[in-house]
């Protein structure tokens, strides 16, 4: 054999293959493209992606999902309003039932009606024990469900929750096809069929979520025909491609906002360049587990002062570029569930006096020592998480001038969670629906170590009465009570403490009207973000 | 040559099952959670009571050893098992990305092999020319710049500066249907990236292999026999010039897979690369032991390739044994 022949079967092989792989990957008459600039089409650019679109595994739980609805969904004060339920719930006197009257004329999105039993099945497959959901647990306080007759719904508790309602916004699947699936890796998990305003048309997975408008839709056609969410992970990359016009909008760090939209500041400046920062008020707190199991941090001068020794304010500044707030507990300052009072002013000589009179001495290093003991702990953050890397070495740094060593190391939660019994750890957390939702599992002393709840193991008698409270509690006013009396407590003996308040920033062509942002949890999923209601999106006039 | 490939695939048999079988003990031994993986941030709420039944359904604390024998036995009869960071049979993760990881290697491949021969043998024509040195201290250049970092730059210049091309995904962020331009569009940068940063190894091999023949001295025969420069070149220099490169493409297949990992990141390309690394932070068995098997058949298949080439191209190579 020849150089030449081996050299013209080379080239033909390759040619060969790169042809074959060409056109079997290709899908010759593909429509036009329709780009962003279209009147109707908007391209947001996200940050994670789903692991799954069924409901019934978690996703969209609280509300918010473009495909499907819940009984009921929040507003833009994250109030709550009816969805597929026709009102808000009717409750017994005794908090421990819970009836909705479904909307009528609703249908799933391949034209099947909604009814009482996809409500059902809804719920029942999720408290099912073989179902892979990991979110169940926000359901624990159902005991059952049951419809009656095809419009209504009534949910029995096992115990008094107030909040119980605000669980309902989780989005309900339709069981003439759920139902005959397996559900943790059944078909209907990329490819779902709901009530809501959008329809999936395409999910490319790792490159971006395609919807068109329901034509159906109970609640009137979105004005936004065509909705796509580009999954983009990299900050950089995502701002670059909002830059060059791809995007329409997207999710940025801070100082990304900053250089390409106007000034942070909801509906406020003038836009310039085209492209408006919208910045979301979040419940998403960064806080510093202090474990009740180390002997320093279990202390509750010790508590005290690194509380008061921390200065908040210069956080929010310098590592937030101002897009945040200090927080003095999980409850942010312009919550109406907070409780005026509580604020803590950055006092560094009042930490030291706290620590003095409690007998932490200054050693020979400028460390306090009491009874032989080292004012010295470790904090740990997850690796590569640039924010709370920055938080704890700022409470580190802060921590040092009132004399106490705090080690930052840095690793996953696979490393972190068996130590953190007495190991302290840059956490996050937050969600707005309801106080309890984050507050109970945070801070009571029963669910201390369980799983990641209660972290620090916080052990405080009159916290955990307080929370109970909280959650039977009927009426607000008793409701405010307890958490008022939660966040006091939380002054006295902190078992967090809690850092900044952070917001979230979108910067989004100014080509829409009708765009608001809700106060976002930690977890901001799909639906947070400006478009969390982008069926009710229109055209600018120009 | 028909024998050498016959022994080498039956070779691949227990390879291949040792891979997986060290992949499951390896994975097995890894301090990841495949219970946390899976429960995401819902995970960081859960109760312990619903992680322990999480875990028990995903029968995640059974030994590695059972673990991998059921795989083993299903994959067998066709069933590769259900991915469970994907929630999907691992037949439709694999089946929905790995044309377009095939597609962007190949082609980069392709890039990197044509235009780093090309270059090579132009190089070792004149050692020491402008073009030879222009073109190698921007072989060693590149190969010291990780590809994402290239990525970010052919991005910020094609599509930002110039916006002559997509900065990313595999079509228009808007357009839901798969179009023959669109993919041949978005196709370029990436490719382009991936294929520089592997170009580098194949101009310094043919460089170095073409000058090296020029001095021998069949070489120097033929010019002294007058044949022309081109002949000589191309018949005698790159011919035994090839030979280290044709080595080199095997071995350069793992390369261009860990390459394409960083490349399909930064162009949200939806290609196979993002899933392993999914699969293997979140202990996801089955995705795992298929991608493994997937990427080992691949470097199996890459020396297989190499040797054949040898072989044709220099006939004192016999085809193994």
């Amino acid at each position: 054999m020849t150089a030449r022949t081996v050299r013209g079967m080379a080239t033909a092989t390759l040619a060969a293959a790169l042809i074959t792989g060409v056109a079997a990957c290709s899908n010759p008459g593909g429509g036009a493209a329709a780009g962003p600039g279209g009147a109707d089409s908007v391209v947001v650019g996200i940050a994670t992606e789903p692991e799954s679109l069924s409901p019934l595994l978690g996703y969209g739980k609280d509300g918010n999902s473009k495909i499907f609805d819940g009984l009921l969904t929040h507003d833009a004060d994250m109030k709550l309003k009816p969805a597929l339920a026709e009102a808000l719930p009717e409750v017994s006197s005794d908090g421990l039932t819970y009836t909705y009257k479904l909307r009528q004329g609703v249908k799933f999105s391949d034209g099947a009606p909604f009814s009482a039993k996809d409500v059902v099945f809804t719920y029942r497959t999720i408290l099912d024990a073989k179902t892979n959901n990991a979110s169940k647990t926000e359901l624990d306080a159902i005991a059952g469900v049951d419809a009656r007759g095809e419009d209504t719904v009534v949910f029995t508790l096992k115990y008094p929750y107030a909040p119980f309602a605000e669980r309902t916004v989780l989005p309900i699947a339709p069981e003439h096809i759920a139902g005959g699936q397996d559900v943790n890796s059944g078909e209907f998990t990329t490819h779902p069929v709901g009530t809501g305003p959008y329809v999936l048309t395409a999910w490319s997975k790792g490159e971006k979520l395609g919807f068109k408008a329901n034509p159906g839709y109970w609640g009137g056609e979105p004005a936004v025909k065509k909705f796509t969410m580009a999954v983009i992970k990299d900050d950089d990359v995502r701002a670059t491609r909002l830059r060059s016009g791809e995007l329409d909008g997207a999710i940025l760090p801070p100082n990304l906002a900053g250089a390409l939209g106007d000034q942070p500041g909801e509906g406020h400046g003038e836009a310039d360049k085209g492209r408006r920062t919208y910045a979301a008020k979040t419940f998403d707190y960064r806080n510093v587990t202090l474990p009740t199991h180390h002997k320093v941090t279990g202390d509750v001068a010790v508590r005290q002062a690194l509380d008061i020794a921390v200065d908040r304010k210069a956080m929010v500044d310098k590592l937030l570029d101002g897009a945040g707030k200090p927080a003095y507990g999980p409850v942010p300052t312009d919550s109406p569930w907070f409780t005026a009072g509580t604020e803590r002013t950055h006092d560094l000589d009042k930490a030291k006096k706290i620590l003095d009179d409690a007998g932490w001495k200054a050693g020979a290093d400028g460390i306090r020592v009491k009874d032989g003991v080292r004012a010295s702990f470790p904090l740990w953050y997850t690796s590569g998480d640039k924010i709370r890397q920055d938080h704890a070495l700022a409470f580190a740094s802060d921590a040092k001038k009132a004399g106490i060593e705090v080690r930052t190391e840095a690793g996953t939660w696979e490393v972190i969670e068996p130590r953190m019994k007495t190991e302290a750890v840059l956490a996050g957390g937050g969600s707005p629906a309801d106080p309890d939702f984050d507050q109970y599992q945070l801070l009571t002393s029963s669910l201390g170590g369980d799983g990641f709840n209660n972290m620090a193991r916080y052990d405080n008698p009159a916290v955990d009465a307080a929370l109970v409270d909280g959650r039977r509690g009927g009426d607000q006013a008793a409701r405010k009570a307890a958490y008022d009396s939660v966040q006091r407590e939380l002054v006295k003996n902190p078992g967090y403490v809690f850092l900044t308040h952070i917001d979230h920033l979108y910067v989004v062509n100014d080509k829409w009207e009708g765009l608001t942002t809700q106060v976002e949890p930690h977890d901001h999923g799909l639906g947070s973000g400006p478009w969390w209601n982008v069926e009710s999106w229109k055209p600018k006039q120009k | 040559m028909a024998r050498m490939a016959g022994r080498r695939t039956l070779f691949a048999a227990p390879v291949l099952l040792a891979v997986t079988f060290g992949v499951f003990a390896i994975a097995a031994m890894s301090p990841f959670d495949p219970v946390k993986a899976h429960a995401g941030t819902a995970g960081l709420t859960a109760s312990q009571e619903q992680l322990d039944q999480l875990r028990d359904n995903l029968g995640v604390d059974r030994p590695f050893v059972a673990r991998w024998w059921d795989w083993l036995t299903s994959a067998l009869t066709g069933d590769l098992g259900t991915s469970s960071v994907m929630r999907q049979p691992v037949a439709d993760v694999i089946a929905e990305r790995v044309g377009w990881s095939a597609l962007l290697a190949g082609c980069a491949f392709a890039v990197a092999v044509l235009a780093g021969t090309a270059l090579g043998v132009l190089a070792a024509r004149r050692q020491g020319g402008w073009l030879d040195r222009c073109v190698s201290s921007l072989a060693y250049t590149l190969e010291a710049a990780p590809a994402f970092w290239l990525g970010l730059l052919a991005i910020w210049f094609f599509s930002v500066r110039l916006g002559a091309l997509p900065s990313g995904g595999l079509t228009d962020a808007g357009s839901d249907t798969v179009a023959f331009g669109q993919v041949a569009s978005h196709l370029v940068l990436p490719a382009l990236v991936l294929g520089l940063s592997q170009l580098p190894w194949f101009f310094l091999y043919v460089r170095q292999g073409v000058a090296d023949a020029l001095e021998e001295d069949p070489v120097r025969g033929a010019r002294a026999r007058g044949l022309a420069e081109r002949t000589v070149l191309l018949g005698h220099g790159l011919r035994s010039g090839m030979l280290p490169m044709l080595t080199l493409i095997g071995s350069r297949v793992p390369e261009l897979i860990t390459g394409a990992l960083l490349v399909e990141t930064v162009f949200s390309w939806p290609g196979i690369a993002a899933a392993t690394v999914q699969a293997a932070t979140s202990v996801d068995f089955p995705l795992l032991a298929a991608l493994t098997v997937l990427a080992t058949a691949a470097v199996l298949a890459g020396n297989l390739l190499s040797d054949l080439l040898y072989g044709l191209a220099d006939p004192r190579v016999g085809f193994d044994g």
